[in-house]
């Protein structure tokens, strides 16, 4: 296990490593921030001193080099808009966004695997064409329409939930959070559901295919031929059965809403990465999307890690150490 | 006389699929007594396997018990409630399956699935079900019981897993075991083993045992009783040493013909010519006639069920009476 978490962080290096050397390439081929960050009205020398501030005035691979420098020491360069570390300015937004995706994903969960569970135990029956029928919608209507929909049902018309912004924030256990305050549980309710929907039909859908095809498998009938009771076989022998295809699916799910929860996050002005990623680029602020897709980069990394050991957790026949990275 | 242990009267499984009435098991009727042993012989499909899960209420739909018998120590099985159902099947009445590759679950350690059995049916401590469990393992000769229980599946052979299900069937020291081609996906010498031990242990603990089998041979070495079956109907039964001996339906001597002897090396194999027809087609009158070389205009109608001798079951208009070769 630890060989293979070592193993696992070399490779993660090299990774990262690439990564770094495409996005720095592509940002710097995507347009010229002078252009935005220094005002049209200053003349020559002013330009010119500006633009060697930001580091501008170097070859591409001397500012690559410099960049590189900087990461080692986890300098992930200035923002050019704020002027403050862009590291820093994801760490102010990451946890806004984290808990957006935990309180999805724990809902897509909640609603996902029990919808999914009676739809594959009883195909037939009518409320499972309705959750069938449900995910359908759940994977086809666009987020941003969901959420507008979302805001004037339970905002505008009935007036339950607020609709924009993050609400307070409280301290659980050393951790700055919305789940601490009713005002921020309240703000979260909406945002989390939107960006739900579609994990939670995906859920659905593989659960009830799991479950389908794993209550014909003869270690079915042979658990039931030793007169356990259908729901020992169910939430037992069938259930740890299908847990490695839901696990591999949530884990890819989380680090895209993650990383990509942008639409959700500008309907309901949610202060996240997302919005900033948004702002970043139209600003060309090169420094925070380097940054930002860094992050992203290390997040997936580490959701795939957990991923690969819960493999190994749930089904004994997968060893850590035969798996290649 | 005392009422055998299990007795099927003019047991019918039917199947309703779309393209009409499936008459898996058409007419079927036997008895064993307690530590008998009987051999239930028939082609693929010809509704040896559904007998013995209708013996166990584990026919699912669209398949149903559409007529006749079956009862368990003087209770009747048809129509129980699936409750009284489930409290039978594994402690009174155990199966063990075909494949045993395919029917322990691969996520569970060994352990977890022989206690469960035992829970399933009886409130003891954990303790007492692990003491329980070990000493099942140790019947049936999987040594050093205590750590193989906490193993899983996966690392156990395919005789070994076997024997696990054997042990399994055993736990609650049940008054029928179903075995249904337990050997089939064995080595030959694995086979033999636990044909000894099994016919040992229904020896020593009087329980009655049904064996369903292809092979004609597992059956003359290890069965009290026959029963032939095709198409989905009893079509001789006796005495093993009667049946094999002195056959009287020509499927019985078609089967018997099959079976490779070191009397009649070098000559070619007898072969029952043709297939076994689909359920769905069966010609009418006796099911064997198209295959048969004796069948003439009487069997176009159904042979009924006669006692040629005492103990004996038939149905054939034309009984064969040369003793094979």
């Amino acid at each position: 296990m630890t060989v293979f978490i070592l193993r696992r962080l070399m490779q993660s290096f090299v990774v990262l490593f690439i990564m770094s050397l495409l996005v720095f390439v592509g940002v710097y081929a995507i347009g010229d921030p002078v252009e935005i960050f220094i005002s049209p009205e200053a003349d020559q020398i002013e330009r010119e001193r500006a633009i060697a501030a930001l580091g501008l005035d170097k070859p591409l691979w001397a500012q690559y080099v410099y960049f590189l420098q900087g990461a080692l020491s986890g300098d992930l360069g200035r923002s050019f808009r704020f002027s403050i570390p862009a590291l820093e300015l994801i760490m102010q937004r990451l946890p806004a966004t984290l808990e957006l995706t935990v309180a999805a994903m724990i809902l897509s969960l909640a609603i996902g695997l029990p919808a999914g569970i009676y739809a594959g135990f009883r195909p037939e029956s009518r409320l499972s064409k309705v959750i069938m029928a449900g995910s359908i919608f759940g994977f086809s209507l666009p987020s941003f329409w969901v959420g507008l929909m979302l805001i004037l049902v339970f905002a505008v018309e009935l007036g339950w939930l607020p609709s924009t912004g993050r609400g307070e924030v409280g301290t659980i256990l050393g951790v700055t959070t919305s789940f601490a305050t009713v005002s921020g549980i309240q703000h979260l309710i909406l945002p989390a559901l939107n960006l739900s929907f579609f994990n939670m039909a995906l859920i659905t859908r593989l659960t009830r295919a799991g479950v389908r095809e794993n209550m014909l498998m003869d270690y079915v009938k042979y658990a039931r031929a030793k007169g356990l009771g259908m729901r020992r076989v169910m939430f037992v022998h069938v259930f740890k059965n299908i847990l490695i295809p839901i696990v591999t699916v949530v884990g890819i799910q989380m680090g895209q809403v993650l990383a990509f929860a942008v639409v959700t996050e500008q309907i309901f002005a949610w202060p996240g990465m997302g919005k900033l990623i948004i702002d970043s680029i139209s600003n060309l602020d090169r420094p925070v999307i380097v940054a930002y897709l860094l992050v992203v980069v290390i997040m997936f990394i580490v959701i795939n890690l957990v991923v690969d050991v819960l493999y190994s957790v749930l089904d004994p026949r997968v060893r850590l150490q035969d798996m290649k990275g | 006389m005392t009422e055998p242990t299990l007795s099927v009267t003019d047991l019918r499984t039917w199947f309703d699929t779309r393209v009409g009435m499936l008459k898996a098991v058409d007419g079927v009727s036997f008895a064993v007594d307690k530590g008998r042993i009987l051999g239930l012989v028939g082609e693929s499909g010809s509704g040896k396997s559904v007998t013995g899960f209708s013996i166990m209420g584990l026919v699912d739909p669209p398949g149903r018990i559409a007529g006749g018998s079956i009862r368990f120590n003087g209770r009747e099985l048809v129509g129980l409630p699936d409750e009284e159902m489930r409290a039978l099947r594994g402690s009174r009445i155990a199966m063990i399956f075909q494949d045993p590759m395919m029917t322990l679950n691969p996520v569970l350690r060994v352990e977890t699935q022989m206690t469960e059995a035992i829970f399933a049916h009886e409130k003891v401590t954990e303790a007492e079900a692990k003491r329980r469990a070990r000493d099942a393992l140790g019947q049936v000769g999987i040594p050093s019981p205590e750590e193989r229980l906490k193993a899983y599946p996966h690392q156990f052979s395919g005789g070994m897993r076997q024997r696990v299900a054997i042990a399994i069937a055993l736990l609650n020291k049940p008054d029928l075991i179903i075995a249904d081609e337990p050997t089939t996906a064995l080595d030959v010498t694995i086979q033999g083993q636990i044909l000894y031990e099994v016919q040992k242990l229904c020896r020593q603990t009087g329980t009655a045992l049904i064996w369903i089998t292809h092979d004609l041979s597992v059956v003359a070495s290890l069965a009290d009783e026959i029963c032939v079956m095709y198409a989905g109907r009893m079509v001789e039964q006796g005495s093993v040493d009667d049946v094999l001996d002195r056959p009287m339906h020509h499927y019985t001597l078609g089967l018997i013909g099959s079976v490779p002897s070191r009397h009649r090396k070098g000559q070619p194999l007898v072969q029952i010519p043709g297939v076994m027809p689909s359920l769905l087609k069966l010609p009418g009158g006796c099911s064997f006639r198209l295959r048969c070389t004796r069948a003439d205009a009487a069997c176009t109608e159904e042979p009924p069920e006669t006692s040629p001798a005492p103990g004996r079951k038939l149905r054939c208009f034309h009984p064969a009476t040369a003793v094979p070769a």
